[in-house]
């Protein structure tokens, strides 16, 4: 199971400019890679583009090849690769349904049109749920709980369709500190099952804990691709937009400041 | 220059009876700089909404300056009290940056000089110089969040509040959040912010406000709010402390919310 981008470029409709310029990159099998960079440097672009939402849904104009699990996606139409991979958007709002009165009816919402049997949906929903631990509001109306509860909803909804690849696209902006770990560790264990996932993410300490490598974008092009530590450690980073983990910043401040503590470093190493 | 007080406020919303707000008394001064923090659906947004009059109470009150804000025109609280929402497209409706920026000091009866200098000193805060004539459409998601905040700033208002100002942010638009949210605390108005952003918080506000199922739980500085005595109260409501804030009470060096306040700690222990 492997998504493979090989010199993809994108470009919005009416755009003079292209938002994406040659990226490769392959997401494999079970693992999990951030996307990060500066605000407009192309990481929502990249997430609609992997998902197939561009150029199908959202217009422009596609260059380059990308393939899954070897064949080449170019001419399959969404509904067929929505089976295949899932899409988390940014604000929550613009994810869920709308049509749906409750929170369990809109969790069971993707995996009722995958043709399975209604026990099979109510026990992928109810696990879902208890997952992100919002089972208690099961019976309340989606349109009217908070940002951050709607984000753990439409992130029920995906978990619930159990997707081979998923692309998301801040998935915690909205969330409180233990409802990020929530879905850091739904994440994982999706990971864990097989499914590659594509994350977009400004939260370098989330980025730190859940990806074995990290993307920077940088004006559309791939400017760093590598091992996690490796790409976050780099004293550069900051130049691209991307934060430093808290480990790296308190570490960067103690030795700015000259201070010498093995106590603290032995700290700072046991995270 | 203006004093929020906040007296046994409850709200019920209509649809579904939920209690979001279950008792709150607060007073915060002029000049405070506040972050509001807690579990998603805890009451924050709920709250702050009460202090620009969108939401009425349905027990307590709030007042301004001794003035009960429901007695209050929208019109007159707004030039009161700007709030900046979590989703900018609640918010932004003008087809150019600058008539965004304009528009709510226009209102207020600025013009000329006023006005000019108003708007200029708004996107130089939010990074949003040489964008005047750009559509804010055109702007992406983050930039149209500072836009937002532009808009706002440059009411002058003696309040203003920020619901999540840093979500969607990258390291640099965090670090112009910040700066703002000091400069006009600087100037002597009140700043109150909504945010998930431990870091954020603990770096940048002196009094931090804990909300749990629509009550304040914790009050006081980023040092009593992430000491290690707090630690079971925040988890409670779903929150964590710093890393600075772990590390420090691991090391025996009492409340250290900050890499600063740890680092200044650890040199002092030495």
């Amino acid at each position: 199971m492997t998504i493979a981008l090989s010199g993809v470029g994108y470009r919005y409709a009416g755009a003079t400019k292209a938002a994406l310029l040659d990226v490769d990159l392959e997401l494999r099998d079970g693992e999990v890679i951030g996307l990060a960079g500066a605000s407009e440097a192309g990481k929502t672009t990249l997430c609609l583009v992997v998902s197939g939402l561009a150029p199908r849904t959202v217009g422009g104009q596609v260059r380059g090849t990308i393939t899954l699990d070897g064949e080449d996606v170019d001419t399959w139409p969404m509904h067929r690769l929505s089976q295949r991979i899932g899409i988390g958007f940014q604000n929550p709002s613009t994810q869920l349904s709308q049509v749906t009165d409750t929170v369990f009816e809109e969790v069971a919402f993707g995996p009722m049109n995958l043709g399975l049997t209604r026990d099979d949906v109510v026990a992928r929903t109810w696990a879902a749920l208890e997952t992100l631990r919002i089972d208690e509001l099961a019976e309340r109306d989606p349109r009217r709980l908070s940002g951050g509860q709607q984000q753990l909803v439409a992130m029920a909804g995906l978990l619930a369709m159990r997707p081979e690849h998923l692309v998301l696209d801040e998935p915690t902006a909205q969330l409180d500190p233990a409802g990020t770990h929530l879905v850091a560790d739904a994440i994982r264990r999706l990971a864990a099952d097989g499914a590659s996932i594509l994350i977009a993410e400004h939260k370098a300490d989330l980025l730190a804990a859940i990806c074995s490598r990290v993307i920077v974008l940088d004006g559309g092009r791939v400017a760093r691709l590598g091992a996690t530590d490796e790409i976050l450690g780099d004293p550069t980073i900051g130049e691209l937009g991307v934060a430093e983990p808290s480990s790296v910043r308190l570490s960067r401040a103690v030795q700015a400041a000259g201070v010498q503590s093995d106590r603290l470093a032995r700290a700072l190493a046991d995270g | 220059m203006a004093e929020l007080r906040v007296a046994g406020l409850v709200h019920v919303y209509r649809d579904g009876g939920v209690r979001a707000l279950d008792g709150v008394d607060l007073t915060i001064r002029a000049g405070e700089r506040v972050a509001l923090i807690g579990q998603n659906g805890s009451g924050k947004t709920t709250l702050v909404r009460h202090l620009n009059g969108l939401l009425r109470p349905t027990e307590g009150r709030v007042t301004i300056d001794g003035t009960d804000a429901s007695s209050l025109t929208v019109a007159r609280l707004a030039s009161r009290v700007g709030l900046v929402f979590q989703d900018p497209d609640r918010q932004i409706f003008a087809g150019s940056v600058r008539a965004e920026v304009e528009f709510g000091p226009r209102n207020l009866g600025r013009t000329g000089t006023d006005l000019r200098t108003a708007v200029t000193e708004a996107l130089q805060a939010s990074g949003l110089v040489g964008e005047e004539g750009t559509n804010p459409y055109d702007l992406g998601q983050s930039r149209r969040k500072l836009l937002a905040l532009a808009s706002v700033l440059a009411m002058q208002t003696p309040v203003l509040v920020l619901d999540e100002p840093t979500t969607g942010q990258d390291a640099r638009g965090v670090e112009r959040v910040g700066a703002a949210v000091k400069a006009v605390s600087e100037e002597g108005r009140t700043v109150i912010a909504i945010s998930h952003d431990m870091r954020f918080v603990a770096e940048i506000f002196e009094r931090v406000i804990v909300m749990r199922a629509g009550r304040v739980t914790l009050d006081g500085s980023p040092r009593d709010v992430f000491a290690a005595e707090a630690w079971q109260a925040l988890r409670s409501t779903y929150l964590e402390p710093t890393l600075p804030a772990i590390i420090g009470h691991r090391l025996g060096l009492g409340s250290t919310p900050t890499d600063a306040s740890l680092v200044e700690a650890v040199a002092g222990a030495q």
